[in-house]
């Protein structure tokens, strides 16, 4: 009895998928839509609906003494951003440190991405894979704070420049020694796309532009460079947004003089609770960004994302 | 083709920059033997003295039996969702299919401080109180590119050639998909999914925003950091659960290398 | 003046909250009313605190869980500022009690983020210092928004090796003398501190209270703070960072609370604190309910538990700090002899008056005109200063 009904159960079923089947088939409009609809709701539904409220909220403000938010549209956020040197001064740090931890990537990244790509065997080129990517799996907070024991005043760095007779470097708590970290950081982030992008590059091409007599460094401009400038703004997307949207490296490593649009974001919310004026800030890194994004696509960086 | 000079110059270079990205790592597990609370160099002596410690901390239990639970059902619905975005976009044709690729991409390009008040604000807009759910929706939103991105990547390599076969023979979509498609893109998913996983265990800028009274790992290890006081089971925390990343991590990118690559060329 | 302080801020909210309401806006931001229970059940099995860091030390808080079973999660704070954030994070209800200074006090009670206290069923709330049975920035309209803690001043941090002879005067944060070696906490409250420096040095200026600036005096605060800037190593956010620049030999001088002082004495550095001739801020802090706590019960048996003598002398010992319970001065000698002195609990009344304790500025001063500046006007100045 029981048998029959599963069995039944199961013919229905199968009759159902079939019929399903068919129809996706037959029809990529639902079955693309049953496809797409669930992600898509879930980023529009929580995501860009979030980032719609944070947009809206920066045009109100919040009650001096309760902090409580006041729901009443006034522009005095974004006055209060054009008008204060500081908080200029804290965007185009932020923007400025960004840009150069983004090159520094770059110098960095792009000779050992060749090296792997062109000039390792398969089982090195593995290996140097896993070892370059593998700080990105380890704690990032606690990479962050190796480095300010690394540059106390008492720290591991002083340490062995007395060792050696050199003069104490005096880096701790300073932009110099964001500049350092931040690089640090991300720079596996630009590794692996420069390394995707080479290759790509089929080696024939370097092959055929060396028997037309270009030298090394001219194939490397005129050949190597061009194909590679996708993967290197595919990096630099990392590289630039993940250092424009953190503020704890910033608390951590940072002197007097260090504040970074994040900090400025948290503080506003996680201790002054003005989240409109917070929002307002927020905007200039996702304006940016954004934009960037927009460009990096035309020139084909998100195939090697 | 490069002359010897510029491969050992390239070569050198890597070793260097391998030196620059392990010392501070090096530290940290150097300090997990610190005999002291106190952070000097160099060490007193050597000592496993905080291992135990660290062990038998209740709130390092707590926060990384919280971060484990949010990662895993963050790489659950990121790969769900992820692939069928994917395929959605590889497949089928449609108005908005660019705009598709470009919002996925978002929650990471944006910088995560935005994502983090954004969701902050939205969660207290509609009084959704701070909890492990919100945790987990913050994740899957930057975990779900993971996914795709992987998805994507193989579907493109994976010729439409094999599948087309297995329909003509008789094979409906299901069959198809069961028998063709997802074991030519079950390592591509597990790479995902593992990156998806790692990335969410160690995440902290969104999670700061997400996660009120409680601690995930990562934010307990920030809140320990900036208290100071319990600094050598904090490095002895990183240590151990480095050891315990490095045999996925090596695994996921072992599958990630060993793609059906040649189909696509 | 309590009476009318609490009459006018009540105005001030009633109105706001009047404005609000017409506008069709829902808004709670009012005083929370009592709503207190007959008696303490038993407990929830949880407790979720924010406190100052080192408020909530497991040699009292392991006591605690046994004796209750009500599990602590704490959350330390760096400010006050963070501490009311954290009050209100996604709606309230995250965090049962708060250990809140007066200058966070108000502005919760005024948010409507904490509730009423019943002080009957705290019993050693009898043995408080008649100052912090009722003080103005817990107790409003005869309502105890929670009940007080401890109290103590800020004091000037020094290396007893680097910096000879011992300073006498808050010159030493101020003047280039140990440029680049300076630290001084990350906080718009800061503000006040550099005010009680130009109170001293700069009597034309007419500050009164440091935390009633105008326009004109906020602006010569700043002033002296960027003037401060270039001397400083890095603003502590958290006492654990000064506690670190010390120990490391990044900074020798600096603001701080005695806890610092204990912590790196404790671990052998060479310090000392004093309080300079200009007199200190400080803290009074309370115990606040929060208005939608989710474990009321395991919350009063902290506030009972923590207002007893034996924790209070052992929070006091632990942060350098003098408790509420006058009758904890016999505990304290017990941990420590002389303690009970060395901390001020048997100091005469005068000695809790010289302290100016911190508390939120706004644009209403204590005369009745609003041309004071608030604590808005404060938080965006301090980022002025550390930039």
């Amino acid at each position: 009895m029981q048998r029959t009904a599963s069995a039944a159960d199961f013919n229905a079923a199968q009759r159902f998928f079939r019929r399903a089947s068919s129809l996706l088939w037959r029809r990529p409009r639902v079955a693309a839509t049953v496809l797409l609809a669930p992600p898509m709701l879930w980023f529009v539904l929580i995501y860009l609906a979030a980032l719609g409220i944070l947009f809206l909220s920066a045009f109100w403000t919040v009650d001096d003494f309760t902090g409580e938010i006041v729901h009443q549209w006034t522009l005095i956020n974004f006055e209060t951003l054009a008008t204060s040197e500081t908080y200029r001064a804290i965007a185009g740090r932020t923007l400025g440190i960004a840009a150069l931890v983004t090159l520094t990537d770059i110098v960095l990244a792009f000779p050992c991405a060749y090296f792997m790509a062109r000039i390792a065997g398969p089982r090195l080129r593995a290996t140097l894979f896993v070892v370059m990517l593998l700080p990105i799996w380890l704690s990032y907070v606690a990479r962050v704070y190796a480095w300010r024991l690394i540059l106390a005043h008492d720290g591991v760095l002083n340490w062995t420049l007395h060792q050696l007779g050199l003069p104490a470097a005096d880096i701790g708590y300073t932009n110099t020694a964001m500049w350092l970290v931040f690089s640090y950081i991300w720079l596996p982030f630009m590794i692996t796309p420069i390394y995707a992008a080479i290759e790509r590059v089929p080696g024939s091409l370097f092959e055929a532009s060396a028997d037309l007599g270009a030298k090394g460094l001219r194939t490397f401009v005129k050949v190597t460079l061009p194909l590679v400038v996708p993967g290197i703004i595919a990096g630099s997307i990392f590289t630039f947004s993940l250092t424009m949207g953190d503020y704890i490296t910033p608390i951590l490593i940072g002197g007097p003089g260090s504040s970074f649009i994040g900090n400025v974001v948290y503080s506003n919310v996680g201790i002054a609770n003005d989240i409109p004026f917070a929002a307002a800030f927020a905007t200039i890194p996702a304006v940016v960004m954004v934009a960037y994004l927009f460009a990096a696509r035309r020139l084909g960086a998100f195939e090697m994302m | 083709m490069e002359s010897t000079f510029t491969k050992w110059a390239l070569g050198i270079w890597t070793a260097l920059v391998i030196v620059f990205l392990f010392v501070p790592i090096a530290i940290i597990v150097v300090y997990a033997f610190n005999p002291s609370h106190i952070q000097t160099w160099p060490l007193p002596g050597l000592s496993t003295r905080w291992f135990p410690a660290a062990w038998h901390n209740r709130e390092i239990r707590h926060a990384l039996w919280l971060s484990v639970k949010a990662a895993l059902l963050a790489t659950g619905i990121s790969v769900t969702l992820g692939t069928a975005a994917a395929f959605a976009v590889h497949r089928f044709k449609f108005f908005g299919r660019e705009a598709v690729s470009f919002i996925v991409v978002l929650p990471i390009a944006l910088p995560g401080v935005l994502t983090g008040i954004a969701l902050n604000s939205f969660f207290g807009f509609w009084h959704i109180g701070l909890s492990y759910w919100t945790i987990v929706i913050g994740h899957a939103t930057f975990c779900i590119v993971i996914v795709y991105n992987n998805v994507i990547a193989r579907l493109r390599r994976i010729s439409g050639s094999l599948r087309e076969a297995s329909m003509d023979l008789g094979a409906d979509t299901f069959v198809t998909f069961r028998r063709i498609t997802l074991p030519m893109l079950s390592t591509a998913l597990i790479s995902g999914a593992l990156l998806a996983f790692a990335l969410s265990l160690d995440e902290v800028i969104v999670t700061t925003f997400t996660a009120g009274a409680q601690n995930t790992l990562p934010l307990w290890i920030f809140g320990a950091i900036r208290l100071g006081q319990r600094l050598p089971e904090v490095n002895v925390v990183v240590t151990v659960v480095m050891l315990a990343t490095l045999i996925p991590v090596i695994l996921a990118y072992r599958l990630m290398n060993r793609a059906p690559a040649d189909t696509g060329k | 003046m309590k009476a009318t302080r609490s009459q006018i801020t009540s105005a001030v909210a009633g109105g706001m909250a009047a404005v609000l309401l017409t506008l069709g806006v829902a808004a709670s931001a009012a005083p929370v009313k009592a709503n207190y229970p007959d008696k303490i059940g038993k407990g929830e099995g949880q407790l979720n605190l924010v406190a100052w860091e080192g408020y909530a030390q497991d040699e009292w808080v392991k006591p605690f869980e046994k004796q209750t079973g009500c599990m602590v999660h704490r959350k330390y704070a760096g400010s006050s500022d963070e501490m009311v954030a954290l009050m209100r994070q996604g709606g309230g209800g995250e965090y049962d009690l708060v250990s809140a200074s007066g200058d966070a006090s108000l502005r919760l009670i005024y948010g409507g983020d904490v509730q009423p206290v019943d002080v009957k069923l705290i019993p050693a709330w009898q043995d408080f210092l008649p100052q912090l049975k009722s003080p103005p920035n817990n107790t409003v309209n005869g309502l105890h928004y929670g009940v007080s803690y401890e109290w103590g001043p800020n004091v000037l941090l020094y290396n007893t090796n680097k910096v000879t002879p011992k300073p006498t005067s808050w010159d030493a944060i101020y003047s280039d003398a140990y440029k680049g070696q300076v630290t001084v906490p990350d906080n718009p409250i800061q503000i006040a501190d550099a005010a009680l420096y130009l109170k001293a040095h700069k009597p034309e200026l007419g500050i009164k209270d440091p935390y009633e600036l105008t326009r004109k005096q906020l602006a010569a605060a700043v002033d002296l703070l960027q003037k401060q800037r270039p001397l400083i190593k890095k603003y502590w956010a958290q006492a654990s960072d000064e506690i670190e620049l010390f120990k490391n030999g990044d900074a020798v001088v600096g603001a701080a609370w005695p806890y610092m002082t204990n912590a790196l004495q404790k671990d052998g550095v060479s310090v000392a604190d004093t309080i300079p001739a200009e007199g200190a801020t400080g803290w009074s802090d309370t115990w606040m309910l929060s208005a939608h706590a989710k474990h009321p019960n395991c919350a009063y048996k902290w506030m009972q538990y923590v207002s007893t003598p034996k924790v209070q002398a052992e929070q006091a010992i632990y942060f350098g700090e003098t408790p509420a319970n006058k009758e904890a001065c016999s505990a304290m000698d017990k941990i420590e002899k002389g303690a009970c002195h060395k901390f001020h609990l048997d100091a005469p009344s005068s000695y809790f008056d010289q302290i100016y304790f911190w508390k939120t500025p706004r644009t209403q001063c204590a005369d009745g005109q609003r041309n004071c500046t608030s604590y808005r006007d404060w938080q965006r100045a301090w980022q002025r200063v550390k930039g």
